[in-house]
């Protein structure tokens, strides 16, 4: 360890203060740090610190995104073996998905990280590990073949406009990985929506007719499959939001580890229960009498209220204000699906709604903590009238 | 309000090298020093010159926005040297000790018999007068106002903290004495916490209202007690003394003599001999601790307010613990994945420690990280018992926007209030210097 270390030192010299390449030293200690945490001790106020860090923050999101991931890797070849009818092992599966998929998420790291590096320099901070999680959230949420430039253009266009023009890590209103995926729902409709993107080479293959459910609902047709398969996450969806069983997982990750906010969670289960259950009341139509507790688990409800509603830069910020962020999305996911069919995923758009209304909640709020402040002033100025 | 406050929010930082409760007496120290420093917002006007020589009482310098807030010398002796930072401003005023000390005489008084007008001149003419810190800001109290309260913490809850009760077990009378001289500058009430688990002879106080206090760092911190008991409006103002320092003035009135003599606790993992010692304000801290290691930090004051000391440096005015702990310059590979390096305590649920809440730690100065931007919300609000949102506040003080400052409470807190959000926040800010320049744009500007 400490021969690496002095190896790692000598070559980071000349990008020390005062040497010749001093202004990307964000760059090389991006990556310096990801191998030691450094030794910058404590220079003002207290003089020990809590052991947690945005690294280590990060990191266990990603650890809380695997099974997810891992099932819809698993998922994809799946689909798509199943739906040709040829027999097939888990390993040929698997193997189809990890083929298609590790390329996409090798071109969301690399366009993306790539970017934020360069803000990095530009703006000579450190560069900031919240893209790790929104790199492998981005490819999670697409569907299956879509084209890799698309990805790379979707992606390039959530950190830029999305993020860095707000400001950077921390500023942005929006959640990144949602607006990669909403700019590609209305740049690139065709490849977003329908009914032959779900599956793993469906548009090549007649014999392949991969419609989610919430499609097939909005359509007007039967769904054939079982509240099991709706569970554990075998049928078509985007890559990594049809299991609800190991988005759970990782939900029990966040949630006992703390980095997740359970509030957020559990508003968003109490807002979309309540909403499915009036539908079910009124019973128009299909969507509207498709069971409650079903709409919590098809479609992206289980991972957007999870993983993209819990983002805590685009979230409302206070214990109060998450309650109600998360409620109110529950509800208006239920309900653009309903109402809208020709937007049968309802979380996304019910989440990005509401990371612009966040701040508003949360102004709302601290204006009750302000009003008591105040009201104790005008208490005192009268008793002493 | 109730006289038993139940504080919930906070954290127990459990470290190891608590001091025994063993008193010596420190040798006496060849030099002494008063730091202008340690009086936040006061800017020294030099009474004497390099050279002259003084008793202890004699005024060594005065406040320049007010000539009768004076600081005396400790001890009796010779100034040696007037040690001058960045921009001519004075850091140290170091004094050449006699092997005696001879004193100034105040006079001998009665309290009872005296208006508190009596006691504020006598004490502003004794340099007694630092002892008393005002709220908001937490600045020396300024002499023309008049307090709404006075509130003194009988109880500390910092990590490795002096013990109140048995730092002050020798000088209960003094302390008695002190308070009835403190709790006549008010018109308002004289509150002193005492922690619910004891039964001190504190309990037993006359002339003040007493509360119990219970609960997890900073239950100790007098800002929160004020903010449960009788929280500060904006344009009120609070006395503060630290219990300490309430003896002091008691012996000072009892005796005539400004005799400053503490009780500190040396602690920490590096402490040579981890317990009570006895010496005078601005001691030089190798007459305590001896020559330590280079890679040991010296901090007069707990881990998480103090202030970093070199080993020659002099202890702080109002330091009752002085911590030593190892610096952190080292690396640790791959130190940031979660679950690793659970030897380091840590609130957040991505390390093991939180398995262990009464296990003690060995800690050092290493950020473990480096600074972001403010990503992670609610962890602060965990550590903050107080009805204020920490991480708002915090916003509004690094752009320094004043009306919402005063909106969001920047009255009720001193940095010291954020020593918890230093320690504890991801991203690693430095909330105590926000909330400390913040309070000073807020003297500066609102007065």
């Amino acid at each position: 360890m400490n021969a690496l270390r002095k190896k790692l030192d000598q070559l980071k010299k000349p990008f020390n203060k005062g040497e010749k390449w001093e202004k990307y030293a964000p760059a090389i200690n991006a990556f310096d740090t990801f191998l030691f945490v450094p030794n910058h001790t404590t220079k003002k106020g207290a003089h020990i610190r809590d052991a947690v860090d945005l690294k280590r923050t990060m990191i266990t999101v990603v650890i809380a995104l695997l099974p997810a991931l891992i099932y819809g890797i698993y998922n994809t070849g799946y689909q798509h073996f199943s739906q040709l009818g040829e027999a097939f092992t888990f390993m040929d599966a698997f193997t189809h998905g990890l083929w298609k998929i590790l390329p996409m998420i090798a071109v969301s790291y690399i366009v993306g990280l790539g970017i934020e590096f360069i803000f990095a320099i530009y703006r000579g901070h450190e560069v900031n590990e919240g893209f790790l999680v929104t790199g492998l959230l981005v490819p999670m949420i697409m569907p299956i073949d879509i084209p890799l430039w698309m990805v790379g253009v979707s992606v390039a266009f959530a950190v830029l406009i999305g993020k860095e023009a707000f400001g950077g890590t921390g500023m942005n209103i929006l959640n990144p990985a949602l607006t990669a995926r909403v700019f590609a729902f209305f740049a690139y409709p065709t490849f977003m929506s329908g009914n032959k993107v779900w599956v793993s080479d469906a548009s090549k293959i007649d014999a392949i007719s991969g419609e989610t459910i919430l499609g097939t609902l909005a359509a007007g047709k039967d769904v054939h499959y079982s509240m099991w398969n709706m569970f554990e996450g075998a049928i078509p969806g985007s890559i990594a939001e049809t299991s609800t069983l190991w988005i759970l997982v990782g939900a029990a990750i966040l949630v006992l580890t703390g980095v997740g906010s359970w509030r957020i969670m559990a508003g968003g289960v109490i807002g979309g229960a309540f909403m499915g259950f009036l539908f079910n009341l009124w019973g128009a139509n299909d969507l509207m009498s498709f069971p409650w507790y079903q709409q919590l688990i098809v479609g992206g409800f289980a991972f957007g209220i999870v993983f993209m509603a819990t983002d805590p830069v685009s979230a409302a910020q206070t214990q109060k204000g998450k309650w109600i962020y998360g409620i109110l999305i529950g509800i208006f996911c239920i309900m653009i699906r309903v109402f809208n069919p020709a937007y049968p995923e309802g979380v996304m758009l019910a989440i990005l709604l509401m990371n612009v209304f966040a701040p508003t909640i949360d102004h709302y709020v601290i204006q009750a903590n302000i009003k008591r402040r105040k009201k104790r002033l005008s208490a005192v100025k009268v008793k002493s009238a | 309000m109730s006289n038993d406050i139940k504080i919930r929010k906070g954290l127990d930082i459990k470290l190891k090298g608590e001091a025994e409760k063993l008193v010596s007496d420190a040798p006496r120290s060849k030099n002494f020093a008063i730091k202008p420093t340690d009086f936040h917002g006061v800017t020294p006007k030099m009474v004497i010159k390099e050279g002259e020589s003084v008793k202890a009482g004699d005024t060594i310098f005065y406040s320049k926005y007010s000539d009768r807030v004076k600081f005396v010398s400790p001890v009796s002796g010779t100034l040696k040297e007037i040690r001058r930072g960045a921009k001519r401003r004075i850091l140290e005023v170091v004094i050449e000790a006699d092997s005696a000390d001879t004193y100034k005489e105040f006079g001998q008084k009665d309290v009872e018999k005296m208006s508190g007008d009596e006691v504020k001149e006598h004490l502003l003419e004794g340099g007694c007068w630092p002892f008393i810190k005002q709220r908001p800001y937490d600045i020396v109290a300024n002499p023309e106002d008049t307090p709404k309260a006075i509130f003194i913490s009988g109880l500390s809850t910092a990590p490795l903290a002096a013990d109140v009760e048995f730092v002050l077990e020798k000088r209960k009378e003094e302390f008695q004495f002190g308070l009835q001289a403190i709790s006549k500058l008010t018109t308002g009430k004289t509150h002193l916490c005492v922690d619910k688990k004891s039964a001190s002879f504190l309990n037993e106080v006359k002339g003040v209202q007493l509360h119990t206090v219970s609960g997890p760092h900073p239950a100790g911190n007098v800002g929160v007690q004020i903010h449960h008991i009788d929280p500060i409006n904006s344009g009120e103002r609070v006395w503060v003394v630290s219990p300490e320092d309430v003896a002091i003035i008691g012996s000072f009135f009892k005796t005539g003599k400004f005799d400053a003599t503490r009780v500190v606790a040396v602690a920490g993992t590096e402490a040579p001999k981890a317990q009570y010692f006895r010496f005078k304000i601005g001691t030089n801290v190798k007459e305590i601790i001896g020559q330590v290691p280079a890679n040991v930090r010296i901090i007069s004051g707990d881990v998480l307010t103090g202030d970093r000391i070199s080993n020659d440096g002099f202890v702080g005015y109002y330091s009752s613990i002085i911590s030593l702990i190892p610096e952190g310059n080292t690396y640790r590979m791959f130190g940031w994945l979660p679950f690793k390096d659970n030897n380091i305590p840590s609130m957040s649920k991505t390390s093991l420690s939180w398995l262990f809440p009464n296990k003690k730690y060995k800690v050092d100065t290493n950020l473990n990280g480096e600074e972001r931007a403010l990503v992670v919300t609610g962890e602060m609000e965990k550590v903050m018992p107080m009805d204020i949102y920490p991480m708002q506040l915090l916003k509004e003080c690094m752009v320094l926007n004043i009306e919402k400052m005063e909106n969001l409470g920047i009255h009720e807190v001193a940095p010291e209030d954020f020593a918890l959000v230093d320690y504890v926040n991801t991203s690693k800010l430095e909330a105590q210097a926000i909330i400390r320049e913040a309070l000073d744009v807020m003297i500066k500007e609102v007065g």
